[in-house]
């Protein structure tokens, strides 16, 4: 097998999981015109949650997924009370600050209880080999685990009336509220659902790596990325703008110095943003 | 025109007070604490030229002093210019790249420019990060025999802290200016309806390109002068994205738009953290307080200091700006 | 009678007047929060360590009287711009008369530049680059291997191993590691090892899977570099678990962690570069042997001295015996008598480059490579396998023993 093909595939497999990780932004940039800053924090904790609970029950780490879907959950809800509800439909600025403020809240708090050392969870799948180049376990069943979490959102959204009722005050806020939906509601609970994805994207990393409190951040700026190449309007687009950019590493790291690799990343992000504002699986602006 | 506002003569008189008092006292540690307050005024109040006087959030701003710095050290170091024309040309240098990528993502409007700003950053980090003139991953440094020609290493600092105050003043001034002008009007326009003042004829574009490369200029000259007595420069904490969001925090907390608020925000902010960072208990806490305090500030005080001052005292409206 | 007591207990007194308690402050700052906040505490707890002995001794002895030594300590926040603000005002406010440096090489570039430009000593430790004594100083003395010196010791010992193994040089794109694999490249060509791989990569980096193709596509068979703790912990959990099979593997610094065992299989074999470890068995001339100073760690805080921990109370124990030797603590004395240290306490030999193009950068001490093995009971552990005097343990090599064999049947067969 050729060198190429397991770059590539490499970067299908590992482009799930950046996909995921921005689901739950594009999500909430989506329907509530908010940049997420807590998202970052949000990966980071499910890491740690994932930690704590392995390191205690010592069970299936995916089935540990469960309760911190819910974790993340409760978390977003809290946040959007801290910081959100007073802050939607102003000026973007307004947001982006109170998220921040919030993000190094969580931050301050999990150096002072976890410091910068990195953290493991040693939980190995068997992997699969294919000639000398290996693709392990963990990246196979976070890939799947991202497809499916990605696609219970989708039937989430376009198949359950309180999907409706998101996409309703996506469109237009005012007007849903007119047809009788509390738009706090809704809006609370994406908030919720946006962080309870982020979180979990952080358990499924902290299958694959070691990571530090700081870990998040760098999936946060590469959320950023996934949302623009994806678009607003369409959430699970943002799973396939993921893989996208997962096989543009792929393709692009046997060719010229790695170092290179951010350049080209952001390079890109901003000439996607210049000449294709409404992204490319968007439906708005 | 401009010497008629108070707040013009409010400034030249802090500005000198600035510079006289750590002289008189011959006092090191005031000078550190006092330059590290100065950088900061000077980056907020850039800032708000561009976030408060027309709306765009630019969250890539910590490029303009990186770079500035990096050009900076380059041509004092390797090319042995002297650090008043290298900071000059740094000024330019950074004022042309802006200017050039700003045509191109000032169509962009509200969090896409935003983002826009944040995909420059990263892309800088990673190409100064190769760029081999510039040492690449491992930076640049300051070898001690570059002071000699400004007199020795402690003059040379002494000379730094003055020609930042004169940025510092410069920034200040520049921002006064701009708002009495017809310039900061069509800024203004531009900030409260863009299609609207379109329309009524106001050149956008030329404008907005126009005050980003502006709010370029004085970043990039201050980051010459404080890369130049910290002696080194790397990538990595050259473009810290944090520090960006810094410069923003402090603008909003001071009151956005206003040039008091932001010089105001900026210094209260930096004393306040090297206070929490001196401390010995609260050392610890020190983001999670910053964090909180900046929660507080967005939700209920979205005016900043400067919306509480006046509401307090209205008269102050007169004297400040 | 009653005179002579008065008189007694008058000189008394005089006498203890005059062996006074008098102290010595020196100054440093530690990385309490943002990304260095570990290592900077390991090496805070070795200066806390010293002190604290030395001060219950009676102190530091010089010129017949003796100098309690007391800190004077802020957080930087991992910040060169706080680091400036805070060493003048130490030196200038606090009236410290010696400084060690902060954690990290850039921190320590930074600091430098305060202590130079007020012409006081610094002793600096858990920075190894060569860069900032190369720019014409006359108060630093490094305490580290420099950068430059990193892998001289793993690369020796690969060569002997296997002349005819593929190197690929792989490391973080930050100051510090670019510089040490640059040296190591540079080294490695002088000594006849074939390179076929040299890239850098972001630090930013979370997934090696596309680089750890291109490397296994380069087929090479040792593999050296990392960066820090996060990116070196990642690279050696998905080198094993994507079967690089390497027969050496050196990473910078986060295989020195006792944390690195969380990694399990995958940490069996790893070797780090490393200014000391426990086992290092040097006889000090004066201080604690290895044995003794771990044990005193342990005691105090509950876990083992890493080799940062190692450089600070180094560090520290240098320094008393550079102003024993001045007989005060006037700077130009000690200064002196730094420039003539040739000393071996348990962290190594200590000599510092006294010419002025490279003053400060340290001479004498040499890089012992560590590699996590096996013990009796299957737990992993430490060992020293280079160079020879410091040895505890035989090297294994090759790490990879083929596929199918566990760490336990690996083992059998050797």
């Amino acid at each position: 097998m050729s060198g190429i093909f397991a770059s590539l595939l490499d970067g299908l497999l590992v482009g799930c999981v950046y996909g995921l990780a921005a689901i739950g932004l594009n999500l909430i940039w989506g329907v509530m015109g908010v940049i997420n800053l807590t998202h970052g924090a949000m990966i980071a904790l499910g890491m740690f949650g994932l930690y704590l609970l392995f390191s205690s029950l010592a069970v299936n780490a995916y089935i540990l997924l469960l309760p911190i879907l819910a974790a993340g959950f409760a978390a977003g809800i809290v946040v959007y009370w801290m910081a959100v509800y007073r802050v939607v439909g102003r000026p973007a600025l307004m947001s982006l600050l109170s998220t921040f403020a919030v993000n190094m809240m969580i931050i301050g708090i999990g150096t002072t209880l976890w410091s910068t050392s990195p953290y493991n969870v040693n939980f190995n799948l068997p992997g699969i080999s294919l000639g000398p180049y290996t693709f392990t376990g963990n990246h196979i069943a976070a890939a799947i685990a991202a497809v499916i979490l990605a696609g219970a959102l989708h039937l989430f959204l376009y198949y359950t009336r309180f999907g409706r009722a998101i996409r309703a005050v996506a469109d237009n806020r005012d007007a849903a509220e007119l047809m009788g939906i509390s738009s706090t509601r809704v809006l609370m609970v994406t908030f919720g659902v946006g962080s309870a994805l982020a979180v979990a994207s952080g358990g499924l990393i902290a299958t694959l790596f070691p990571f530090t409190i700081l870990s998040g951040g760098v999936y946060q700026l590469r959320s950023f990325v996934v949302t623009v190449l994806a678009g607003l309007g369409r959430p699970v687009g943002a799973l396939f703008a993921g893989i996208l950019l997962g096989l543009l590493e792929g393709a692009v790291t046997p060719f010229i110095a790695i170092s290179w690799i951010p350049l080209i990343e952001f390079g890109l992000f901003v000439v996607v943003l210049v000449l294709f504002p409404r992204g490319l699986f968007g439906r708005n602006a | 025109m401009i010497f008629k506002r108070p707040f013009f003569w409010i400034v030249i008189g802090v500005s000198a007070l600035l510079a006289l008092l750590p002289l008189w006292g011959n006092d090191a540690t005031l000078r550190e604490t006092l330059i590290l307050s100065a950088v900061a005024v000077i980056l907020a109040t850039n800032l708000n030229l561009m976030i408060g006087y027309t709306g765009y959030v630019n969250f890539g701003n910590v490029i303009f002093f990186g770079l500035g710095g990096y050009i900076g050290l380059y041509l004092t170091t390797v090319r042995g210019w002297h650090l008043i024309t290298a900071a000059l040309a740094a000024g330019l240098a950074v004022s042309l790249f802006t200017l050039l990528f700003g045509l191109a993502i000032l169509s962009l409007r509200g969090a896409y420019f935003a983002l826009a700003t944040i995909g420059i950053l990263e892309a800088v980090r990673a190409f100064v990060s190769n760029f081999a003139p510039w040492g690449k991953a491992a930076g640049l440094y300051v070898s001690f025999a570059v002071y000699q020609p400004l007199g020795g290493p402690m003059r040379a600092v002494w000379l730094a802290y003055f020609l930042v105050i004169a940025v510092f003043c410069l920034s200040l001034l520049l921002s006064l200016a701009i708002k009495n002008s017809k310039f900061g009007l069509a800024l203004f326009a531009i900030r409260e309806d863009e299609d609207a003042a379109v329309t009524l004829g106001v050149n956008a574009r030329f404008y907005k390109a126009r005050i980003f490369s502006l709010s370029a200029f004085l970043p990039a000259v201050a980051g010459a002068l404080i890369y130049f007595k910290s002696g080194m420069i790397d990538p990595g904490e050259a473009f810290e994205l944090t520090v960006s969001i810094e410069v923003i925090v402090m603008m909003m907390l001071g009151g956005q738009g206003s040039i008091m608020g932001a010089a105001l925000g900026a210094a209260l902010y930096e004393q306040l953290r090297g206070y929490l960072l001196t401390s010995p208990s609260l050392s610890h806490f020190q983001l999670v307080i910053a964090g909180g305090l900046l929660l507080v500030i967005v939700q209920f005080a979205p005016g900043g200091l400067i919306g509480w001052l006046y509401r307090l005292v209205p008269g102050a409206r007169r004297l400040f700006e | 009678m009653r005179r002579v007591f008065t008189l007694f207990v008058f000189a008394l007194f005089c006498w203890t007047a005059a062996r006074a308690q008098q102290t010595v402050t020196i100054g440093f700052t530690v990385s309490n929060t943002g990304s260095l906040n570990v290592d900077s505490l390991e090496q805070y707890r070795g200066f806390e360590l010293w002190r604290d002995q030395v001060n219950a001794a009676g102190g530091i002895k010089a010129g017949g009287k003796s100098y309690q030594i007391k800190f004077v300590t802020y957080d930087d926040e991992s910040q060169p711009q706080r680091v400036q603000q805070l060493y003048t005002r130490m030196i200038l406010q606090d009236k410290a008369q010696f400084l060690f440096s902060p954690y990290s090489s850039g921190l320590t570039a930074t600091a430098a530049i305060v202590t130079e430009q007020n012409g006081k000593i610094m002793i600096t430790t858990g920075a190894a680059e060569d860069k900032t004594y190369k720019l014409g100083n006359q108060y630093l003395f490094q305490m580290f291997t420099p950068a430059s010196d990193y892998l001289t010791s793993a690369l020796d010992l690969l060569k002997a191993k296997d002349a005819s193994t593929q190197v690929a040089f792989v490391c973080a794109d930050d100051s510090f590691s670019s510089a040490v694999a640059a040296a190591g490249k540079a080294y490695a060509q002088k000594i006849g090892l074939k390179v076929v791989f040299d890239e850098a990569y972001s630090p930013d980096t979370t997934d090696f899977g596309p680089i750890i193709d291109k490397v296994v596509a380069s087929k090479a068979t040792a593999f050296v570099g990392g960066g820090h703790y996060a990116d070196g912990a990642t690279l050696a959990r998905q080198l094993y678990s994507r079967k690089a099979k390497l027969e050496f593997l050196s990473l910078l610094v986060a295989p020195g962690s006792p944390k690195f065992t969380e990694l399990g299989n995958a940490a069996f074999g790893v070797t780090v570069p490393s200014q000391w470890e426990v086992q290092s068995a040097y006889k000090p001339q004066f201080g604690p042997t290895g044995a003794e100073f771990a044990k005193a760690y342990q005691a105090k805080y509950n876990s083992p001295p890493s080799y940062e921990s190692a450089g600070g109370y180094a560090a520290g124990l240098i320094l008393q015996h550079a102003i024993e030797q001045a007989g005060a603590i006037d700077t130009a004395k000690v200064a002196s008598a730094l420039n003539s240290t040739n000393a071996t306490t348990f962290f190594g030999l200590t000599k510092f480059a006294t010419g002025a193009k490279e003053h400060g950068l340290q001479m004498g001490h040499n890089m012992v490579l560590a590699q996590w093995q096996e013990d009796k009971s299957g737990k992993l552990d430490k060992e020293v396998v280079w160079p020879a005097q410091a040895q505890s343990a035989q090297i294994v090599f090759p790490i990879w023993q083929g596929p199918a064999k566990t760490i336990a049947q690996a083992k059998q067969a050797k």
